[in-house]
This record gives structure tokens, sequence and C-alpha cells, in this order.
């Protein structure tokens, strides 16, 4: 009986006592600073970064983790600014544009170098953006380089003479680069996206073809790159070490000495690592440790907003989510504000609309609106009145405890407001990308994440044919007045044709918007030379540690 | 004995092909594959892609190719998540850390699980039986994603005593190792308490009391001999298991080791890397188990080899 009792109830006593006792002022004792060659401490910032990187070659890899670790090695033409994420001047000093909004002239600046010293010339960005957009390459994100006149065709093995591609080296320090339509945006692309990076093509072809994806260029000791920081090290599934490029142009900016990122896929160990100080930021935070942040350590709390839209899509070839009415009744039955109070509670934002708020300036006007006696009309106007008669339908979500409850919370509001029933199904990651590929849902819980800061990101996906439409959804207007914005002369033009587009959106509703998304992560109060941002990029360059003064006396 | 271990050898390549073959063709059979993304590529780039890791090409002859490479070269082929290792060099790289990790940790599970279990059997019935069993149950009912946070809480964030995660310095191995130990050590503890209760009982046991040799040597030289094999028995699929990684501690606390690595091939669909670790997690299996064969026929003269 003892045995029984002690066996039952002594885990849990442990349990309770170890996590009450367990308080620690976050971002105390740092973790293993190094001391360097003038025996001084180094200025180290320790940064949580999510999964452990595919690769480090910018023209080969697609995910966020990756782009933070680029984002610190390499250099642009242009580059963000820290606090607006414009496009301030990188490896461009200046750069003109045609007066038909077409043609770019960059010139280069004398000091151009990659890490190794040697001098970066326009002909670099030239051969490099001919590998990405070699077709045998398969580079995933060549995409972002279309907006060149004959990238795209060049990407997909239509023309073959590289010349006709609209990149041009006119001599050592001028890139000329001439698009297919004004593309206001271009700029923005440039200064955030890694697809822009030049690579070191010299340095690559030592280790291979440079159309060959496997080759050992990004491994310590033989990578080299143009940005703020060189690699150092590497211990795949541990950490990677970098410090200070001596031949980048603006060195004198760099704070830092070294950054270390390191992979952490599991959230709830990222944030202990964070509570010992071995973490000066994580990547994430636990939805449930939010409020427990909030009343202990708030200065260390960081909810931001984030450029994404969390979404439901609608297969609209499937009855009844063809009918344009019951998707607007679905679409009103939500009450987005009880959910992101209730559920999500990471401070989000209910969404209305498919743009996101503010993106460059742009907020869309047409909004979802109707209430809940409108929701029923609609519904019993398509044949469902009071739920009567509604057909099997499900909601797919991919595994995870964050999208269950929102699917969860949801089905209950669809039933309760509406009078039907929605099945709740779940499938893994990759097995959830295949049934949205082949289009074999009902309702599909999604996201989006801006690559830049337009609207446009928001928008083109619903256009026909875009391979992340998936939705079936195909409206001839709305086409017609997304090639119109790229043509448009200037962003108040364009801005008017995407309120056009949203309105759209928000009639039709291939996609039902839920949420925008914010960004909850911990860092710590020493970080400086960090401001929230739309991407959450935060150029290394700035950003620099400040100790507080030292004690006079340490306690233990 | 050594007609025994060819014999053994023999029948383990039947094996190792079934394996080999019945992954290779289910984890195709999978939704999904390498290349699935969430933001979707060109039909024409996709192409690309799979020309490029060869997976255009129809199943039996990539069936073929892999195995060519796998017993001619002993090439276990390109990661295709990770575009600039290779499979062979991703368990070089990882497996070591693996091996120290369940070294140690068997260490431990060895050390106090015998010491618990000896003597809860001596003392069976008293205080000290009920309190080794207790700890015992403690150790297989609480599972590591809840041993190790606790212990995390406690010694690394209240106490400061260790680091949270990571695999750099010695000190760091003392946490993963206490987690992963302690659930061995609970099911060495059964084991041996239990195998020792039964042999404590037998007539050469009584002999040798009356022969007049000491408690000590009584239990340690001739009961433990025999009480120890079923834990002989747990400690082959234990090593192959503790040795290829625990995915549960190193997720915790962040080491860099094959679970890992095998647990998140399956879901990036990493074909060959989910084959170079079932392959060699099969091998190892294979293996420990003939070692523990012949451990136990030299440990038991009742058994032969046949």
């Amino acid at each position: 009986m003892i045995r029984r009792f002690l066996v039952s109830y002594l885990p849990l006593a442990a349990v309770l006592i170890f996590s009450g006792c367990a308080k620690n002022d976050p971002g105390s004792s740092g973790y293993d600073a190094p001391i360097g060659a003038d025996g001084q401490k180094l200025m180290v910032y320790n940064v949580g970064n999510g999964a452990e990187p595919q690769d480090l070659d910018p023209q080969v890899v697609t995910g966020v983790p990756e782009s933070n670790l680029l984002m610190s090695l390499f250099e642009g033409l242009v580059t963000p600014d820290p606090k607006t994420l414009d496009p301030v001047p990188g490896m461009a000093e200046s750069w003109e544009l045609s007066d038909d909004g077409l043609v770019y002239t960059f010139h280069l600046r004398e000091n151009a170098k990659w890490s190794n010293g040697e001098r970066i010339f326009a002909e670099d960005f030239v051969q490099s953006y001919k590998r990405m957009l070699t077709p045998v390459f398969a580079a995933e994100y060549s995409y972002l380089l279309w907006f060149v006149v004959g990238a795209e065709d060049y990407n997909r093995g239509k023309l073959e003479d590289y010349s006709k591609v609209g990149f041009k080296a006119l001599d050592e320090r001028t890139l000329q680069v001439t698009l297919n339509n004004p593309t206001p945006f271009f700029l923005r692309i440039l200064a955030t996206h890694y697809s822009w990076y030049p690579v070191p093509l010299k340095v690559i072809a030592q280790f291979g073809s440079l159309t060959d994806k496997s080759t050992r260029w990004t491994q310590p000791g033989n990578f080299v790159s143009n940005g703020p920081f060189q690699l150092k090290d590497w211990l795949p599934n541990q950490r990677i070490v970098m410090e200070r490029n001596p031949h980048y142009w603006d060195a004198e900016t760099v704070k830092l000495d070294q950054i270390r990122f390191y992979p952490t896929e599991d959230i709830s160990s990222e944030e202990r690592t964070f509570r010992t100080g071995q973490l000066d930021k994580t990547n994430e935070l636990p939805n449930a440790k939010v409020d427990a942040y909030r009343k202990n350590y708030p200065e260390s709390l960081r909810i931001e907003p984030y450029l994404g839209i969390y979404y439901y899509r609608l297969n609209v070839t499937r009855p009844p989510l063809d009918d344009k009415r019951v998707r607007k009744a679905l679409a009103l039955a939500i009450d987005r504000d009880s959910l992101v109070r209730n559920v999500t509670r990471g401070g989000q934002d209910p969404a209305y609309a498919v743009s996101y708020p503010g993106t460059a300036g742009y907020t869309a006007r047409a909004q979802l609106t109707g209430d809940l006696a409108e929701a029923k009309r609609l519904l019993a106007e398509a044949g469902f009145p009071n739920g009567e008669n509604w057909p099997h339908v499900e909601l797919l979500y991919n595994t995870s405890e964050n999208h269950r409850a929102i699917a969860e919370a949801i089905q209950q509001m669809w039933r309760t407001n509406l009078g039907i029933n929605v099945q709740l199904t779940n499938q893994e990651w990759k097995v959830y990308l295949d049934s949205q590929d082949n289009q074999d849902y009902w309702v599909q819980r999604a996201g989006w994440i801006a690559d830049y800061v337009d609207p446009n990101v928001f928008l083109e996906i619903w256009t026909t044919g875009n391979l992340n439409n998936d939705t079936g959804w195909s409206n001839a207007e709305y086409d017609q007045l997304a090639a119109a914005a790229l043509k448009a002369k200037n962003d108040n033009d364009r801005y008017e044709i995407y309120q056009q587009m949203d309105a759209i959106l928000v009639d039709e509703l291939p996609v039902i918007p839920i949420y925008y998304y914010k960004r909850v992560y911990a860092m710590n109060p020493k970080v400086k030379g960090y401001w929230p941002t739309l991407l959450d990029n935060h150029p290394v360059k700035y950003i620099y540690i400040e100790e507080e003064p030292e004690p006079a006396a340490e306690s233990e | 004995m050594f007609r025994f271990i060819a014999r053994r050898l023999l029948q383990t390549i039947p094996v190792l092909w079934f394996i080999v073959t019945a992954t290779f063709f289910m984890i195709r059979f999978v939704p999904g594959g390498p290349f699935t993304a969430e933001k979707a590529v060109t039909p024409e780039i996709l192409r690309n892609l799979e020309a490029h890791y060869g997976l255009d090409k129809p199943l039996y002859e990539q069936y073929f190719d892999y195995m060519g490479n796998l017993l001619f070269h002993g090439d276990l082929g390109p990661s295709f998540k990770y575009a600039s290792r290779t499979v062979n060099e991703i368990i070089a790289d990882k497996l070591p850390v693996s091996i120290e990790l369940g070294a140690i940790s068997l260490g431990i599970a060895l050390f106090f699980g015998l010491i618990l279990g000896v003597i809860a059997a001596v003392k069976r019935n008293s205080f000290f039986d009920y309190l080794a069993s207790s700890v015992a149950m403690i150790g297989i009912c609480v599972p590591t994603f809840v041993l190790g946070p606790i212990l995390v809480l406690f010694f690394a964030i209240h106490l400061g005593w260790f680091n949270a995660s990571g695999w750099y310095t010695n000190i760091d191995r003392v946490l993963p190792s206490a987690t992963l130990g302690m659930v061995y050590a609970a099911y060495v503890a059964r084991l041996t308490r239990g195998g020792m209760l039964e042999v404590l009982n037998q007539d050469y046991i009584r002999t040798a009391r009356a022969k007049g040799a000491s408690e000590f040597r009584v239990i340690f030289r001739h009961a433990l001999r025999g009480g120890i094999l079923p834990v002989i028995s747990f400690l082959g699929p234990a090593i192959a298991g503790i040795l290829t990684g625990s995915f549960v501690i190193e997720t915790i606390f962040q080491i860099p080791g094959l679970g890992r690595e095998f647990v998140n091939s399956a879901f990036n669909r990493d074909y060959t890397l989910v084959l170079g670790t079932v392959i060699l997690y099969a091998s190892l299996i294979v293996i420990l188990n003939l070692i523990v064969d012949v451990v136990q026929v030299w440990l038991n003269p009742k058994l032969k080899f046949e």
C-alpha cells in the first residue's frame, strides 16, 4: 500500500517541489564567453535559431533559419535599414532608375570585397544570377529573379542565350538590371531576400561544378562570403559560429565579435537554455510560457508584429464550398476576437482581410463585415437552413497542438452559430502538404509569411495558376488586376488596384482570413541595436551587447 | 563456437536484406517527398531537382543503384535535406556522440541497477528492498521527457551547476547521461532482483555457504553470475537502442547525436538518411543479439552452442 502510494505520488511531488524552486534571473551569467587575443572578453551574441540549416549556400536553401544565418554572412546590392527594412546602400553605393521604371543601374563600391580579400565586380553578380537561373541547378527560389527580362524563360529552359537575360556588367563597377515591368517593390526584395545575394563563384568552382548542389564549399575553412560576418565554425545540430569579416566595407559599424547560432528545434528546451543565460535570444517561446513571462520577466518578453497571415483555405471545387454564400457564412461565423484572446493568446490581431494592414503603407479598405444573422441567412439561402442537409466536410490541419486548439474552437463556433458539423483531420506536415498540392481537402488551415515587405506577397498567390493558390478558385478580373498592378507607374496607382483585389477576396472568400501573426520570443534586455521589424529581420551589424558594470563583490 | 557464430552471421544476411528493401520501398510510398515544401516550386524546377538526385529514374532502377553503391562502395548516398553532406558523413559525425552518451548512461545504469537489484534481493522484503524497488519503479514510470526537464530546472536553472543544454564540455555530459541512465538503471535493478531471487534459493548457493564461503563471495562470485542472466538478455537490444541514440534525450538537451537525425530524417523524407540509419540500427541489433547469445553460453554452463 505504502509502496503503491509512493510510486504514484513521488514523481508528482518531485515535479511540484522542483518547479517551485526554479526561479532565476534570466540572462544572468554569460555562457562560455571567450577571451580575445588582447585578453579582452569578446562580445558574443548567442541566438536560438530554430531548425538546423539545410546548407549555407544562398542559392540552395529555402528556410527561415537559413535566412537568419545568410543575412549575417552575405550582403546584396542594397541592404535593409535596421528599423524600417527600407533599402539602403549595400554592395552598391548608389543606383539610378530609368524614367520608364524598367532599368536599374547599380554602382558598386570600390571596396566591395569577399571575405578572402578579393574584390567583387559587377560581373560577379551577373554570373551569380546565371547560376541561380540555370535549369539543371534547380534553385527553388529562382522565381524571385523572374522580374528580370528573360529570367523566367532562361530558368524554364526556353531561352538558351544568357546574354539575352536582363543582367549586364557595363564595367567593373556598374551593373545594369532590366525588368519586365516597373515592379516598384523590386529594391525591397533585393534588400531582404537572400536569393539576390552574390556567391563566390571562384571559390565554388574549386570544389566542383558550379551547378552541383552537393559540394563542400559551404564547409568552414572553405566558405567565403561578403557580409559583415564570416563563417568560423559549423558543428551540425550543435552550433554555427561567425566572426567579424575584416574585409567588409562597413566593418567599422560592426560591434559584435562573434555570433553563435544554436539550432533549437525543441522550444521548451530553448526556453530553459535562455533562463540559464546561455542564449541571449530565443527563436520562439512556448504559448504556455507567455503568461509566466508577462508576470515574472516582462523585460525579456517580446511580442512583435510579423508580416504573415493565418487563414483557412477553402477548396471551391467541392460542394458545398463551391457556393460563395456558404464560404461567407463560414467566414462570418468565426469570432476572431474570442479566438485570439482565449486560444492563441500571443497578442495576435484578428484578420478581416487578406492583406496585412500597414504593409509598406497599404491597408485594405474592404473588410469582411456582417453579423451572425447574415451568416445564418446566407447558409439558409444556400440550402442549409440551421445547418440542415449539411454534407460531410473536413477541416484539415497539420499535426500540432496550436493548430488543433484553433481548429477545435472554430469547429465549435460553426456548430453553435450555424448548426453545422465539420470533422477535424490532422496529418503529418508533408502528408498535409501533399493533400494541399493535390487539392485533396475541404477546408485547410494555412499560413503565409511574406518574403519581402509589399502587399503583392499576399495578393499574387490567389491568381489563376499560381502554384500556391491550391483552392481551385479562379477569377478573370482578379488576374487582370494583378497583371495591371505590376505595370502601375507609382505606388498610389498600384495600391488602388490592390484595394480592388482585396475587395474581390473578401467578397469571394477562397480563403478565410483568421488572424495576423505576431512573433513571440524572449530576448535579454542587454541586447541593443535591435528593432522590431515586420519580417523579423534584424541586421546584425548594428546589434551589440551592453554588459552591466561588474558588481564589486560577486556572490554565488 | 566458431561455426555457431559463422552460421548466425550468415543468417543475418537475408534479414538485413529484407529490412533494407522493405524500408526502401515503404518510405517511397509515404505521401510527400524530400522536396515537398510550403512554398511550391514550378514543375520544371521540381523535375530538375529530382533529376539532380536521380529520383526521376524508375523506382527499381533507383533500388539497384542504391544497393550497388551500398554493397560495392559502402556508399549510403547524399542527404536530400542537408545539401552539402553525405549520409556516411552524418553517421560518422553523429554516431560517436550517441555512443558516448550511451556508454556513460549504460555505466550509470549497470552500476546503480546492479547494486540496487542485489540489495533488494539479499534484503528481501526489508525496508531496503521496498526503497530500492520504489526507486526502480519510479525510474521506469517517469518518462525521460519529464525527468530531463526536472533535472534541468533544479540543477541547471535553480542551482546553476550545469548548462541547460549543449554538448561541449565534460560537465555537459552529466545531466543527459543521468536522465538516460536512470531509466535503464531501473530496468537493470528489477531484472537483477528477479534473477538473484531465483538463484539464491538454489542448491549450489547452499553448498557454497556450507563450504564456508563468505557472504560477499557467495553473492558476488556465485549468485550474481547466475542472477545476471536476465540482465544480459535485456542488454542486447538495450545497447543497440542506447547506442543509436535517444531522440528524446538528444532533443531535450540539444545533443548532436544520431537519434535526432533518425527521427527527423523520416519527417524530412530524407530517403537516404532514413535508410542509412535503419541499416545501422538493424545491423547493431543483429550483432548485439549474437554477442548476447555467446555471452550467455559462456556464463551459463547449462547452455551449449548449437
